[in-house]
């Protein structure tokens, strides 16, 4: 996960260089034919026949789910409890994540020893883990918290294992030299120089966390955004369910936005400096 | 006199165990497994823990014979490494058809390589249910899904590899008068190929992800399905054995290609 968000923020970065104007209007042009022929391709596959009808509804029809969805008090319910779920799973996860992380990066036999489970544990699909969560936890909001959390801790203790291992010795020696207790070397000296790998991390535990609990929603569950879309499936309503995916999307995009935007804690810049 | 008060405040004994652990990593992390699956059975055994819940190991490993021999485990591998293959081969001969595409124009690459980077982050694995409504609930949908997940990085290591081909390189190939099929299958694909080969694991991972997830949450297919029906049948050791299963096929199967990347990006 780790590697694709590396992958993903090269790639945007390179694109986003500055360009001469000219150029920023072909690729502004470019997408914005882009965007209208991936749209033609839905409408025209919806006209053609080559499915059945109603498979792929036009996007008006969506436009107008979206909207009955967006006044309807019910959605507004399953909204909050998908929220309360991603939240607090979300925080459960990647607190939890960047104290484990903070303590296999800082302890080298501990990381030795302990770090490799983590390491290959990570890429393997936890949605697998959902019956087990379902029997220790109910069908209810609580399973759903702790699949999030699980796959919302993985990123998180690795990429703060990873920056723990990257801050500057001299900084630590500086911490010894000042007496600091473990508290004030976490707090004054980690915490700052981690801004990035955390920033990184919440971004992932984010993204991986609401499909955690999405997909534990669409298996089996009472409310929920996951559970709205699997309802609007099984009576065949696409429009509606794809206005569902489409403002998960838009939510999604959101908070991986808002963390880009607001995780800036002291400014990094200083913590670079003293390399 | 300062060496011989440190002495007395440290004792040698103690500095020797500081600088060197008492047992290497590797012994130290079996020890711990042991000791972790020792105490499991333990706690099971004698009540600590729900039994019925939480299975001991020993019961879990009866589980794990009992759907070995009756078959269902293996033809449950098979059916998803077929589909994840299948996922992965889609995902890889279009994701790098896709990459060439974004490498061969500047102007295309800086208007929809992002679009991809933000696929690549994007909870695409939500979008089952549509796949589910065009493909119906069948080894499509499955695969689909599959070669959906792992096509974003695979497309975008593609472009950086072939855009890191050496113009050295190419200079030769245009040297001997090759034609744009031959520059790429003979001097930009092999070249380009340790780092598209880093998109293609992480890709595979993502299309295993994707398979077993999907099999598990519509129930039909291989690992995931097989887990979801010992779960509906209440045969928890059995479902646990099945879960660990997939849990140590992920590993290994990450753990050989992590090998793998290694030795191709050494011998690049």
């Amino acid at each position: 996960m780790a590697a694709i968000e590396q992958i993903g923020r090269g790639s945007s970065a390179s694109a986003g260089k500055a360009k001469p104007a000219s150029e920023f209007w072909t690729v502004t042009r470019l997408r914005i034919a882009g965007a209208i022929a991936l749209l033609a391709v839905w409408e025209i596959a919806g006209w053609s026949g080559l499915f059945f009808r109603g498979v792929l509804p036009s996007t008006v029809f969506i436009a107008q789910a979206m909207f009955q969805l967006l006044t309807s008090a019910e959605f507004y319910w399953h909204l909050a409890v998908t929220s309360f779920e991603v939240l607090v799973s979300f925080l459960i996860g990647c607190s939890l994540g960047t104290v484990v992380g903070l303590v296999l990066g800082s302890r080298k036999y501990t990381g030795d020893v302990f770090e490799p489970f983590i390491h290959y544990l990570a890429p393997t699909p936890k949605i697998v883990f959902l019956p087990i969560l379902l029997v220790l936890f109910g069908v209810g909001v609580w399973s759903k918290v702790a699949l999030g959390a699980i796959s919302a801790f993985f990123p998180m203790a690795l990429g703060v294992a990873a920056g723990v291992r990257q801050v500057s010795p001299v900084l630590l020696r500086v911490g010894k030299t000042f007496n600091l207790t473990t508290m004030q070397t976490v707090r004054m000296i980690y915490l700052p120089a981690l801004v990035p790998p955390l920033a990184t991390g919440l971004r992932i535990g984010l993204g991986i966390s609401i499909v955690g609990c999405l997909l534990s929603e669409y298996k089996l569950a009472k409310a929920g955004l996951g559970f709205l879309a699997g309802q609007y499936y099984e009576a065949f309503s696409v429009a509606n369910m794809l206005a569902v995916l489409v403002i998960i999307f838009i939510l999604a995009s959101l908070g991986n936005t808002l963390i880009e935007k607001y995780v800036r804690l002291p400014g990094p810049g200083d913590v670079q400096a003293h390399r | 006199m300062t060496a011989v008060n440190t002495a007395t405040v440290v004792p040698p004994v103690r500095r020797r165990a500081a600088g060197k652990p008492l047992l290497p990593p590797l012994v130290a992390r079996l020890l711990f497994l042991v000791f972790a699956i020792g105490f499991w059975e333990v706690a099971s055994r004698y009540g600590w823990i729900n039994a019925f819940t939480a299975p001991a190991p020993s019961a879990i490993w009866s589980g794990f014979i009992q759907i070995i021999v009756a078959g269902e485990l293996g033809a449950a591998f098979v059916r998803t490494f077929l589909e994840a293959l299948a996922a992965s081969a889609i995902g890889a001969i279009g994701g790098i058809a896709i990459g060439w595409w974004l490498h061969s124009s500047k102007k295309i690459g800086l208007a929809y390589t992002s679009w991809v980077a933000a696929a690549a982050s994007a909870p695409l694995v939500l979008l089952y249910p549509l796949f589910l409504v065009i493909f119906g609930r069948n080894s499509s949908t499955i695969v689909a899904m599959g070669a959906l997940g792992c096509m974003p990085p695979i497309i975008l290591k593609a472009k950086d590899g072939l855009d890191g081909v050496r113009p050295v390189l190419l200079n030769v190939g245009r040297a001997f008068s090759l034609t744009p099929r031959q520059q790429f299958t003979m001097i930009q694909f092999p070249a380009a190929l340790p780092v598209i080969f880093t998109g293609i694991r992480i890709g595979l991972l993502f299309a295993i992800i994707n398979v077993v997830g999907v099999e598990f949450l519509i129930a039909f297919g291989g690992l995931g399905e097989l887990i979801s029906d010992l779960g509906d049948r209440f045969d928890y050791p059995a479902m646990y054995a099945a879960i660990f299963f997939v849990v140590l096929v992920s590993i290994a199967f990450f753990y050989l290609t992590e090998k793998l990347e290694i030795w191709l990006l050494s011998s690049k």
